[in-house]
């Protein structure tokens, strides 16, 4: 019995080593790497070599230094996962309820601009809102936006350029939530005299918290780092906590202060996800 | 069965009867037409079944009347007021759902909480714990409706709908997902609680058994449209048509020609036997029909035995099939026009059972047969037959 039990816990070690080492190689180093990185005294260089001196004030500088950059990340980063949850939402409803024999192809139509490279996707929404272009001209002749006034290269652009880019990552869990829930249960709430929006508060937000959680997650979480969007439909007033970690890393070559950005990016994430899958109360759902 | 007395008088056309009325009902999908200009009065405070094989139209009608379904034609009348354009959360009227459509998100008390909490009607805690006494389900209210068994989530649904004192409450073929032990203490329960509360119910279903012990009055649908109404044994007992003589039960029909119609009986000759069926009981227009009977109206016996039927009598049958059933046994006997009919037999044990091969005559008393319209097919309705 107790071989069998022993047998056994070998076994499981075995079948878990492939995922263990996996996430020593490709996570655990990378990662301590990261973290020694952070800690390296600050005037060192390529040529003068690093030494890990446990420099904490890399970590305190780097958020004097940065900390407008790294709330405007999370400001961006909350309003275009808030603009994709609405838009995803209605996109996954109507999907999920409204489609019929069409439900597929729409799906399919989802993910295709996955098919183009991310890069040229974002590229092609400098030509959509540049200065003459049809959106600006459209804007301006309705005397929606001034004369002078234009799109490219501002905040607006950024968070359009993010919602844009990150929708697909919302629509994707809303939808597995939403078509799971049976229509029955809408019918069910109309029948006992819930009006459509109560209906739907009552009964269809709820039953599609778990998409809504992990689409927000997978949304939020990326938006946030991100230094594409920002890169190229932005100003230097709009830089984001992505782009001020790349440019200390190739332009700068000021390791020490990206990595400390870099974990405190991290840290930050993993504690708001972790607060909000806690108030989301995912076990309270089913 | 005061409730029978009721229907018997409820006026047919127009008249109030504070019960639910619908006129020319009709409801065309793109490719069928699901309901056919439907008329039917439910009488108020009846148990009501609406009948019939899958895809006859019952829970497409069932559907209008809850609101879920808008009529392509036609009116819906509760009372004095009409329902037909009303949103299914403005209309006195709630489902029980098949599968019971139970929030899984809500435990058993907010469940049957819900409609009241929309309405904001009265004390919500103490009609909810009423409701769940009614039940018999109140100390499962904390539950979430996957811990309930089918029989408790099929009462949760229940109290759920009932909590709102419809004036018409809808069930959906509400005991098809249970076994059948299940399925009988339901039935019981169902009545019990209609008698308690003394709503409409309108039970739409499939299964003809159930139909016949439950409901006060049965609708027979076939293809969007009503076969016939009335009782279950007037139903039973007295089927004008094919479709309904073979879905409720089982009949034998006989094709003959009618030759009088004197008095108040019809006489038939059957496949060359003289046999007489009540007047009444006579739906056949033109000079032919089928003539029916019961297989457990059909008596059986040795050839020249004097059987307790005087009139209709048929010699020359041979047994071709005995299934013994227990409590009666099932005879097949091939006649000699070659059709094989159908005879029950009690097991009295007064005598031994006959075996396949041996010479018999059946008989039947006039006033158990009936005569249908030769236009319809003796077989309609027959495969159809409830699982």
């Amino acid at each position: 019995m107790s071989e069998t039990v022993r047998k056994k816990g070998a076994i499981g070690y075995i079948l878990l080593a492939p995922a263990l080492l996996w996430l020593v190689l490709f996570f655990l180093i990378p990662f301590y790497s990261l973290v020694a990185t952070s800690l390296f005294n600050a005037d060192g260089s390529d040529f003068r070599g690093y030494t890990v001196v446990y420099e904490w004030s890399n970590y305190t500088n780097a958020i004097k230094e940065y900390y407008p950059q790294i709330l405007r990340s999370l400001k961006y980063g909350a309003i275009a996962t808030f603009l994709c949850l609405i838009l995803g939402y209605i996109l996954a409803y109507a999907i999920a309820f409204k489609s019929g024999r069409w439900k597929n192809l729409m799906l399919v139509l989802v993910i295709a601009p996955f098919f183009t490279s991310f890069l040229v996707r974002t590229l092609s929404w400098k030509l959509i809102l540049a200065d003459d272009g049809v959106v600006v001209n459209t804007l301006q002749f309705l005397h929606i936006l001034g004369a002078n006034g234009h799109l490219l290269y501002t905040p607006f652009a950024v968070v359009m350029g993010l919602t844009y880019n990150f929708l697909p990552f919302m629509v994707l869990p809303l939808f597995a939530s939403i078509d799971k829930i049976d229509y029955r249960l809408i019918e069910a709430s109309n029948d006992l005299y819930a009006n459509p929006v109560v209906g739907f508060f009552k009964v269809t937000w709820p039953l599609s918290l778990p998409g809504v959680v992990s689409g927000t997650l997978l949304t939020f979480i990326p938006a946030v780092g991100d230094y594409i969007n920002d890169q190229l439909l932005g100003n230097t007033q709009t830089r984001m906590i992505g782009n001020t970690i790349q440019s200390l890393f190739t332009e700068a070559n000021d390791y020490p202060a990206a990595s400390a950005l870099s974990v405190i990016l991290m840290l930050m994430i993993v504690a708001l996800v972790v607060g909000y899958v806690k108030r989301a109360g995912t076990e309270d759902l089913l | 069965m005061s409730h029978l007395a009721e229907h018997t008088e409820a006026p047919a056309e127009g008249i109030a009867t504070g019960g639910l009325e619908l006129r020319g009902l009709t409801k065309e999908f793109a490719t069928f037409t699901a309901v056919d200009n439907l008329d039917l009065d439910v009488p108020s405070g009846s148990f009501f079944a609406l009948l019939g094989p899958s895809g006859c139209g019952k829970t497409t009608t069932l559907r209008m009347v809850a609101g879920l379904e808008t009529p392509t034609a036609g009116t819906i009348r509760l009372g004095e007021r009409d329902i037909t354009n009303d949103k299914p959360y403005r209309r006195p009227v709630n489902t029980v759902f098949q599968n019971y459509a139970l929030f899984p998100h809500l435990d058993i008390f907010e469940n049957v909480a819900f409609g009241p909490r929309r309405r904001k009607t009265g004390n919500v805690d103490a009609e909810v714990n009423a409701m769940l006494e009614l039940v018999e389900l109140g100390n499962q209210a904390r539950k979430k409706p996957a811990q309930l068994s089918g029989g408790q989530q099929q009462r949760v649904a229940l109290a759920r709908a009932l909590i709102n004192k419809p004036e018409v409450l809808l069930l959906d073929e509400p005991l098809g997902a249970l076994d059948l032990k299940l399925r009988r203490q339901m039935q019981i329960e169902l009545k019990r609680i209609q008698d308690e509360v003394d709503t409409t119910f309108i039970h739409v279903t499939h299964d003809q058994e159930e139909a016949m012990t439950m409901a006060d009055t049965i609708a027979v649908m076939n293809a969007g449209l009503i076969e016939q109404m009335g009782a279950p044994d007037e139903l039973y007992e007295n089927p004008r048509t094919t479709f309904v003589a073979n879905f409720l039960g089982q009949s034998n029909l006989i094709s003959g020609t009618i030759r009088g119609r004197d008095g108040d009986m019809t006489s038939v000759d059957m496949q060359g036997i003289a046999v007489t069926v009540p007047q009444e009981r006579t739906h056949a227009a033109g000079d032919r029909g089928w003539v029916g009977i019961r297989p457990e109206k059909v008596l059986i016996g040795h050839e020249g035995e004097a059987l307790d039927a005087p009139g209709n009598t048929i010699p020359g049958g041979v047994v071709t099939d005995v299934s013994f059933v227990g409590v009666s046994t099932q005879y097949l006997v091939r006649m000699a026009w070659g059709q094989e009919l159908q005879v029950f037999e009690q097991n009295t044990g007064r005598r031994r059972l006959f075996r396949p091969g041996d010479q018999v005559e059946l008989s039947w008393r006039p006033v158990y047969a009936f005569l249908l319209d030769h236009d319809q097919a003796a077989a309609a309705g027959a495969q159809l037959e409830s699982v």
